[in-house]
């Protein structure tokens, strides 16, 4: 054994046996230690959890990661402003980019009546068999049955809707739109389906038909208003963006999703930095109790700091020794303070029911079950700021320890 | 005595100077944190509560009892105008607007949308809602002027019109009759939020009455107090004038905007529990700092005692220190907590991806935080006392202190 691993052997055994020279001392750091990185784990994932839901849903109801449309129908969603449908070509190239799903859809506003109410609407036509991994309507259906086929005469709308509307399943409502010739459009149709949104106001406003009967209705055969992608992870769409990007047409524009709806994107760009935040914030309330026990830990052993020094331990192993007596502290706090994060937030997996605030939610656009998560990425970065920070604080006092004067320290009362 | 008792509290405060102060810097953190983010919360809440009523629905509605449920142009309230002026006169306030509400297709020369159309009192309405502040171009409706329309910003570009244009609106009446008319678009607002530049456009109450065939009715009226705090006084006032009326009821903006309160509900919730998760950090700190220094001095405690003085005595001295220690860290806590919201509250404060997210909650894009004795002194406060508990563990065990064991302790 080379004398260095002998040395570091007994600096890591007199570090050890030092923290638990005053156990109760190193028992309230460690617990405050626990605290602090258990409310960071933990905090962060319920966050976590909440932006994730609230991307997912509004992701779906934008829907898709990509929408490709007419460049002036953003500024004006008629159905003047519809594209051709994709021709074999286009999608052949679609599914070698990589898209996992894609779909077309039109998008007009149109006017809904009953017997007795009458509502502007979002009149959407779908192609039902792709929905389910684009907008996840097929899951919200409440009472009847979802669209089946392009062709389906059907037509789908909110529960709110038909509350307003005093209608319900099996009832026919009139639907009135535009076509490209500006003459008002008109077609009765029965309601096959009625369906239930995490987000109540949008059950207002979106009403599903099947595309192909829209194209005869708007006289618009072989056109549509959106082609919409989604890739593998919305985390990650830029390349497949990128690329899709360069296959277009200039008559043609995409837009990610970021794009489209900028709150969205502020979510989900705020959220790294406010999971750094909140660690660092919780790190620098622990760093003074840290800074304090390590300064008391040393104050209490100036005698025999100054004795060992004098009997010849160099300096630079003093500091070592007390840099190992804080990591071991760090160490044994976060160990414990994983643990109960860990354990408190594998019973919340199943979700945390917060319908008290419901309507408060629906307004950040979340929904009233929270399902927090837990992301490796977290844990590991509250680990790495409370080791790394930690011993960065510890500095100061152990180099101020190791430049003690035998002499005066022997002396020390 | 009790002076002696004090200037021993404070120099054994100061025997482990560096002790102390990392303790007092722990608080002063925590507190200065909580001074700038209970500010800011309280600042933004107001601001929230106030832009999301004022935009449009009041602070108070009165209302056919089934309206809120089902806003159908049917549930009206007879006799609106009358009502609104005996209100105002009272009430003895101005801020009061009748309004009737239904829904129509407008059509311009080559565009058709689903609207909202609101029949709004023009001399009162401007009192009530920012709305008709936000005209962007043209004007505001005049009063008494009929045929004339006000429309949003989105909408106008929708349906290709502009000021002068003429707009053609198809609804269904209150008696379920056809309900239609030309308006001339004289102004269009703009408000920042597209779903209310999109969908909703108004007109003169008594036009509104005579296409919808509503004779004198309207479905709500609208009141703005002039603070938050006149909400509770004006609608125990209202209730109480309304009292056995089966047709008009009074709404405040809790009724109103269900999600405005409980999304403040919500983020105190959360804002809570990372204030609560700092003050328990703090008392960790204040416990350890006690327990040491109660420890350390056994020896000094049992010759104390010796000499006569009871355990209480000495436990009320550790509270004393502490008591001291925290009233620096509070008094310190504070003055810094002040002086950064205070000077962020003339410049004002905002992180990136702030104006995305104030938009949703009608917030401005730099928040200025409100500096108030409560948003000073709330969080300092519960600091003080957390750390006040936290003493409490190192002085009780004084009363099993022994004098000749706790003389001999090393």
């Amino acid at each position: 054994m080379s004398v260095f691993q002998s040395q570091a052997r007994v600096v890591l055994t007199l570090s050890w046996r030092n923290l638990w020279r005053n156990s109760r001392r190193t028992g309230i750091m460690l617990g405050a230690i626990a605290v602090g990185v258990w409310a960071m784990i933990f905090m962060t994932a319920l966050m976590r959890g909440m932006v994730d839901d609230m991307l997912n849903q509004g992701i779906r109801n934008l829907p898709g990661h990509i929408q490709v449309q007419h460049p002036a129908f953003l500024d004006d969603p008629s159905v003047v402003n519809s594209i051709a449908e994709p021709d074999s070509e286009f999608r052949a190239s679609l599914d070698r980019l990589g898209a996992v799903r894609w779909s077309t859809r039109i998008k007009v506003p149109a006017v809904i009546a009953s017997e007795r109410e009458t509502r502007g609407i979002n009149l959407i036509g779908i192609e039902p068999a792709a929905e389910d991994d684009i907008s996840g309507l097929p899951a919200l259906m409440d009472t009847g049955r979802f669209l089946e086929s392009d062709q389906d005469q059907g037509l789908i709308v909110g529960a709110r809707l038909a509350e307003r509307l005093e209608t319900r399943l099996g009832k026919r409502v009139v639907i009135m739109s535009q076509d490209p010739a500006n003459n008002i459009r008109e077609r009765g149709f029965r309601i096959v389906g009625i369906y239930r949104a995490k987000l109540p106001e949008l059950e207002e406003f979106n009403v599903y038909a099947a595309r192909d009967t829209l194209q005869q209705l708007l006289h618009i055969e072989g056109r549509v208003s959106q082609i919409i992608v989604v890739g593998d992870d919305y985390r990650d769409i830029e390349p497949l963006y990128q690329r899709l990007r360069q296959l277009l047409p200039a008559t043609l524009e995409a837009r990610a999703w970021y794009q489209i709806d900028s709150y969205l994107a502020a979510m989900f760009k705020m959220m790294d930095g406010f999971v750094l935040v909140w660690i660092i914030i919780i790190f620098l309330a622990l760093s003074f109790g840290l800074v304090n026990t390590l300064v008391m830990a040393i104050f209490e052993r100036v005698r025999e700091i100054g004795l060992i020094l004098a009997l010849g331990m160099r300096p630079g192993l003093i500091v070592y020794q007390i840099l190992l007596e804080s990591l071991l502290l760090l160490l044994i706090g976060l160990a414990i303070g994983n643990g109960i994060a860990y354990a408190s937030i594998k019973p919340l997996q199943g979700g945390l029911d917060i319908s008290a605030v419901a309507e408060g939610m629906a307004m950040m656009g979340a929904s009233s079950v929270l399902y927090p998560k837990l992301l490796a990425a977290d844990m590991i970065l509250a680990n790495v700021v409370v080791i790394v920070l930690g011993i960065v604080t510890s500095i100061l006092p152990a180099w101020r320890a190791a430049r003690l004067d035998p002499l005066r320290a022997l002396n020390a009362t | 005595m009790n002076n002696v008792i004090l200037r021993m509290a404070w120099r054994n405060l100061w025997r482990h100077g560096k002790r102390t102060w990392l303790t007092v810097g722990a608080m002063i953190f925590s507190n200065s944190l909580l001074v700038f983010s209970i500010s800011l919360q309280f600042g933004s809440y107001e601001m929230m509560i106030d832009n999301s009523l004022q935009a449009f629905s009041g602070h108070i509605q009165l209302q056919h009892p089934a309206y809120l449920e089902q806003p159908k142009i049917r549930y009206a309230i007879d006799n609106v105008t009358d009502r609104a002026q005996r209100l105002r006169d009272t009430l003895e306030l101005t801020s009061i607007s009748a309004r009737a509400a239904g829904f129509a297709l407008a059509s311009s020369r080559d565009r058709s949308y689903g609207l909202q159309i609101l029949g709004v009192d023009a001399r009162h309405e401007p009192l009530v809602s920012t709305l008709p502040g936000l005209i962007r171009r043209g004007r505001y409706l005049e009063p008494g002027a009929r045929e004339e329309i006000v429309i949003g910003s989105v909408l106008a570009r929708n349906l290709r019109i502009d000021i002068g244009d003429e707009l053609s609106f198809l609804g269904s009446g209150f008696d379920d009759s056809f309900a239609a008319g030309v308006v001339t678009v004289v102004g269009i607002f703009e408000s920042g939020n597209a779903d209310l530049d999109r969908s909703v456009a108004q007109v003169n109450l008594v036009y509104f009455q005579d296409s919808f065939a509503m004779g004198d009715a309207g479905n709500s009226i609208v009141i703005r107090a002039a603070q938050i705090d006149d909400v509770e006084p004006l609608m125990s006032r209202l209730k109480a004038e309304l009292q056995g009326s089966d047709k008009v009821v009074a709404r405040d903006w809790n009724e109103l905007q269900p999600g405005l309160r409980q999304a403040i509900r919500a983020d105190m919730t959360s804002a809570w529990f990372m204030y609560a998760v700092l003050i328990v950090l703090v008392a960790f700190s204040v416990l350890n700092t006690q327990l040491m220094s109660v420890l350390e001095r056994t020896r000094e405690f049992g010759t104390m005692m010796a000499l006569g003085l009871r355990p209480a005595r000495l436990a009320r001295l550790v509270m004393l220190e502490t008591g001291m220690m925290t009233a620096v860290g509070l008094l310190l806590g504070i003055g810094l907590g002040a002086l950064i919201t205070a000077y962020l509250s003339v410049v004002g404060f905002s992180y990136p991806g702030m104006a995305e997210m104030s938009v949703k909650f009608n917030l401005p894009e730099r928040m200025y935080p409100a500096i108030s004795l409560l948003s000073l002194s709330l969080g300092p406060l519960i600091v003080a006392c957390g750390s006040l508990l936290a003493a409490i563990y190192p002085a009780l065990r004084l009363n099993r202190l022994l004098p000749i064991e706790a003389m001999r302790a090393v």
